[in-house]
């Protein structure tokens, strides 16, 4: 990739300067293509980031998007779901000068996946737009559509040219996840992605990535001299990283059955955080040096045995949660009786001098007591107390939290003194949230990625060593669990099977309440 | 939460606000900077504010606004605390200034600023004629002035350019960064040649378009013509010439710009002028020397064509009402 403001020619744009830290990054012209735009997610998260991006002028003079899908459509009706998943979304205010621009550029394209004529369609439609909106040749294909899919929609996308790019164009691709359900399906979809697109070209999703608290981990590691000196083994008694939901499957379980909270979750979303968290400090911060360490604390991360102890898995039953009445999976609606997982832990060691003998537990699960994602540094004890026991009955351990999502900020847990005339030392918490309240200056997951995307800017996006060397840690477990019977039920909204908490308690720690 | 403290002191307002904060849980901590703001005793005060909690959300700050009432009164401090839903993400203190206080809101200032957080000064109106020498402004790591909102927009430029000092900046300046984003992106694109003259296009006072017309001739240093346009128009075109022919941005309508580049369609796209609340959030973002404004308002002299370009030696006359 090229250096901002620097073209392949060697040439330098003189309006371009690092010291200018006001001008945002505009992407050059281009256009996206989405296929499966009719989903959840296209509307939900794609669609709006679409206009939210418009709205703070990032997107390209003349941006073009077009729809794929097998409707009986035409631009109108697309553009309408557009203009209704913006207006119910979007995080910036729907405004109407904004939302002129960009229908300009809204074309649909009706057909299926095998229909030739529709890619060809397609393909006068894209060239279509270079003339008229200046696209530039520069195209994006956001494949919104299950993987069993993709080596269609590929082969189309290279039997029409559309994938081929002339001099200075650019053709991308954005997958979302899942990459496959174990290695093995892994490396056959990256064999059929990368059949057709350089793997500079491809652009994996994991919207965890986009989001502010998860960069920030970096900035609190890497610009602080408070934390790296104890961010070992010598200071580090263990991590607790959870990703809770607090919905059941609702219209997922299709999609879900077979899948389960392992590979939905932990293969992706908390192996990055792991990642992110227990990573060396990299040389700069290019998408290169990122990702090789990333690349390389995966490499250390191996899954700590016997299994039938050191991990744990469950299914939620009905119960009560948040004050609603909640039915149990098995009663959701396309849920077959399988052995699909709900809940998922596992145990990790990451075979480093920094980190070895600190285990990683990871954990996350559906219906479980309240939505929240974090990571928790679990500090040791301090080797001496200079206290009367009866002082320090209260004092837990020290703990650096980093919340994730929905409450985006860092806390600290630290022992204080008990206001009193007696000495009485108990765990108190403090609390940083940079921009307590979402507004227009912070920044959804999605946009960010999407205009990283359109930049070419690579750094938030996991290569596929990174998916592959996931999926070879987590497959033991997932063949593991296969061999078993039924995962331990747990009611809805409490915090997981009992199992989990036997897993945790064999290592002598226990499960911070989130 | 608002909490009036008629006729009183600092000491009492720092009291006012431990208690606060001890009856009703955490208010003032996460904050990242302290936002003075100084302005008249005028609908300016609740305007600013408003401004001001809105780049709070981004921003959680303690937010100072210095009022400066009648001198004639008598001496008297009258202050007023806002905290939770009514002030946004972050509390804000008005403190209203009467009698020879009025000229001594440093005083008021200094026992109210957050521990060790840096601090922004903001004059929403009227600015001191040197901002850095200003009994607030030296307090504050940065200081952000409005040019537009003076009487005389284009001196106001002229007495910016004599007295900047790192840590300055202007509204005028931030009004800019979505057309400067737009002509960087422009000349991203091929072909790669050397811009040889540029046309601003703006109205007679309208201070953006002068440091537009800097800013291209710091970076580009090829002649740059500044033309005027009708009053209140604000910016209306940017013109680069180039060999293989001219990359123009056109906003003729203060809502819609159109670049148009040979051999290209024509291309549209929102460009609205920029509402404070959006400059001030922009501002609050970097709190180092504007290296690049810097450039950009002392390159404004060397722009061809500019009314009162050549004017030297401005008396800091800015001391009437506001527009």
């Amino acid at each position: 990739m090229n250096a901002p403001g620097r073209a392949s020619d060697g040439w330098v744009n003189p309006l371009l300067d690092d010291r200018d830290k006001r001008l945002p990054r505009i992407a050059g012209p281009c256009g996206v293509i989405v296929f499966g735009v009719t989903g959840d997610l296209s509307r939900k998260k794609l669609m709006p980031a679409i206009y939210d991006l418009a709205a703070r002028g990032l997107l390209p003079p003349g941006f073009a998007l077009v729809g794929f899908a097998r409707r009986e459509w035409d631009n109108e009706n697309f553009a309408e779901l557009v203009h209704d998943a913006v207006r119910e979304h979007a995080r910036t205010p729907f405004r109407e000068e904004i939302w002129a621009r960009l229908s300009e550029g809204i074309r649909f394209v009706p057909g299926s996946f095998d229909d030739d004529g529709a890619f060809d369609k397609l393909t006068s439609v894209v060239s279509d737009l270079d003339q008229e909106r200046g696209t530039g040749g520069n195209h994006a294909f956001y494949l919104s559509i299950p993987p069993a899919m993709f080596p269609v929609v590929l082969k189309q996308l290279a039997r029409t040219g559309l994938a081929t790019r002339d001099g200075d164009q650019w053709r991308r691709v954005v997958i979302e996840k899942p990459f496959g359900h174990d290695l093995r399906s892994a490396r056959e979809l990256n064999e059929i992605v990368s059949d057709v697109f350089s793997e500079e070209s491809v652009f994996r999703i994991d919207h965890y990535l986009g989001k502010e608290t998860v960069q920030n981990i970096l900035a609190l590691r890497f610009a602080n001299q408070l934390y790296e000196p104890i961010w070992n083994s010598n200071y580090v008694d263990h991590v607790q990283i959870t990703m809770a939901e607090d919905i059941g499957l609702a219209g997922r379980a299709g999609y879900y059955d077979g899948i389960g909270a392992a590979r939905d979750v932990i293969q992706n979303h908390l192996l990055q955080l792991l990642a992110l968290t227990a990573m060396e400090e990299p040389l700069c911060f290019s998408p290169e040096s990122l990702r090789g360490e990333k690349i390389k604390v995966l490499s250390a991360t191996k899954l700590v045995e016997p299994l039938d102890e050191t991990t744990a898995r469950g299914r939620y039953t009905a119960g009560w949660q948040g004050g609603t009445k909640v039915i149990g999976v098995l009663e959701e609606p396309g849920f077959q009786d399988s052995t699909t997982e709900t809940f998922a832990a596992v145990t990790l060691n990451v075979d480093t001098r920094r980190w070895a003998g600190v285990p990683f537990f990871l954990r996350t699960g559906k219906r479980l007591g309240r939505r929240v994602t974090e990571v928790a540094v679990i500090f040791k004890r301090a080797p001496h107390l200079p206290f009367e026991k009866t002082m320090t009955t209260e004092l837990g351990q020290n703990a650096l939290v980093i919340g994730i999502q929905p409450d985006e900020g860092v806390t600290i847990r630290f022992g204080s003194k008990v206001p009193g005339t007696a000495m009485e030392v108990r765990d108190v918490t403090m609390d940083f949230r940079y921009g307590t309240a979402f507004t227009e200056s912070s920044p959804e997951a999605y946009e960010r990625l999407l205009l990283d995307v359109l930049l070419g800017a690579p750094s938030l996006f996991p290569v596929n060593a990174e998916v592959e060397l996931s999926w070879a840690i987590l497959d033991p477990v997932l063949e593991h669990w296969a061999k078993q019977d039924r995962p331990e039920p747990y009611a809805a909204g409490t915090w997981g099977p009992s199992g989990a908490d036997r897993m945790i308690a064999g290592a002598g720690r226990a499960w911070r309440r989130p | 939460m608002i909490v009036d403290l008629p006729s009183t002191t600092t000491s009492a307002v720092n009291h006012a606000l431990i208690d606060i904060r001890q009856r009703g849980g955490a208010v003032a901590l996460g904050r990242v900077l302290t936002l003075v703001i100084i302005t008249d005793d005028s609908v300016q005060v609740e305007q600013s504010i408003e401004a001001a909690n809105e780049a709070s959300k981004e921003h959680p700050c303690r937010v100072l606004v210095v009022a400066r009432g009648l001198k004639r009164a008598g001496t008297r401090l009258d202050a007023q605390i806002r905290v939770g839903g009514d002030a946004g993400a972050s509390d804000v203190l008005v403190l209203r200034l009467y009698g020879p206080l009025a000229d001594h809101g440093d005083s008021v200032v200094v026992p109210l600023l957050l521990p060790d957080c840096p601090v922004v000064a903001w004059w929403p109106g009227l600015a001191p004629p040197i901002p850095a020498q200003d009994p607030i402004g030296r307090l504050a790591q940065r200081r952000i002035t409005d040019a537009a909102a003076a009487p005389q927009p284009i001196k106001a430029l002229e007495s910016r350019r004599a007295a900047y000092a790192d840590g300055d900046t202007d509204l005028a300046w931030s009004r800019l960064t979505p057309w400067r984003a737009l002509l960087a992106a422009a000349l991203d694109l091929p072909p790669h040649e050397d811009v040889e003259a540029v046309t601003v296009t703006g109205a007679a006072d309208n201070p953006s378009a002068d440091l537009l017309a800097g800013w291209l001739r710091s970076r580009l240093q090829v002649p740059v013509r500044r033309r005027t346009s009708p009053p209140g128009g604000g910016i209306s075109s940017a013109v680069l010439e180039r060999r293989c022919g001219p990359v123009e941005l056109v906003r003729p309508d203060g809502k819609v710009g159109t670049l148009r580049q040979r051999g290209q369609p024509d291309r549209r796209m929102p460009l609205r002028r920029r509402p404070v609340r959006e400059c001030l959030t922009e501002e609050l973002r970097r709190l180092d020397p504007d290296e690049i404004y810097h450039a950009a308002l002392q390159a404004v002299t060397e722009v061809n064509g500019r009314r009162g370009g050549a004017a030297k030696g401005v008396r800091s006359g800015e001391s009437r009402g506001s527009p």
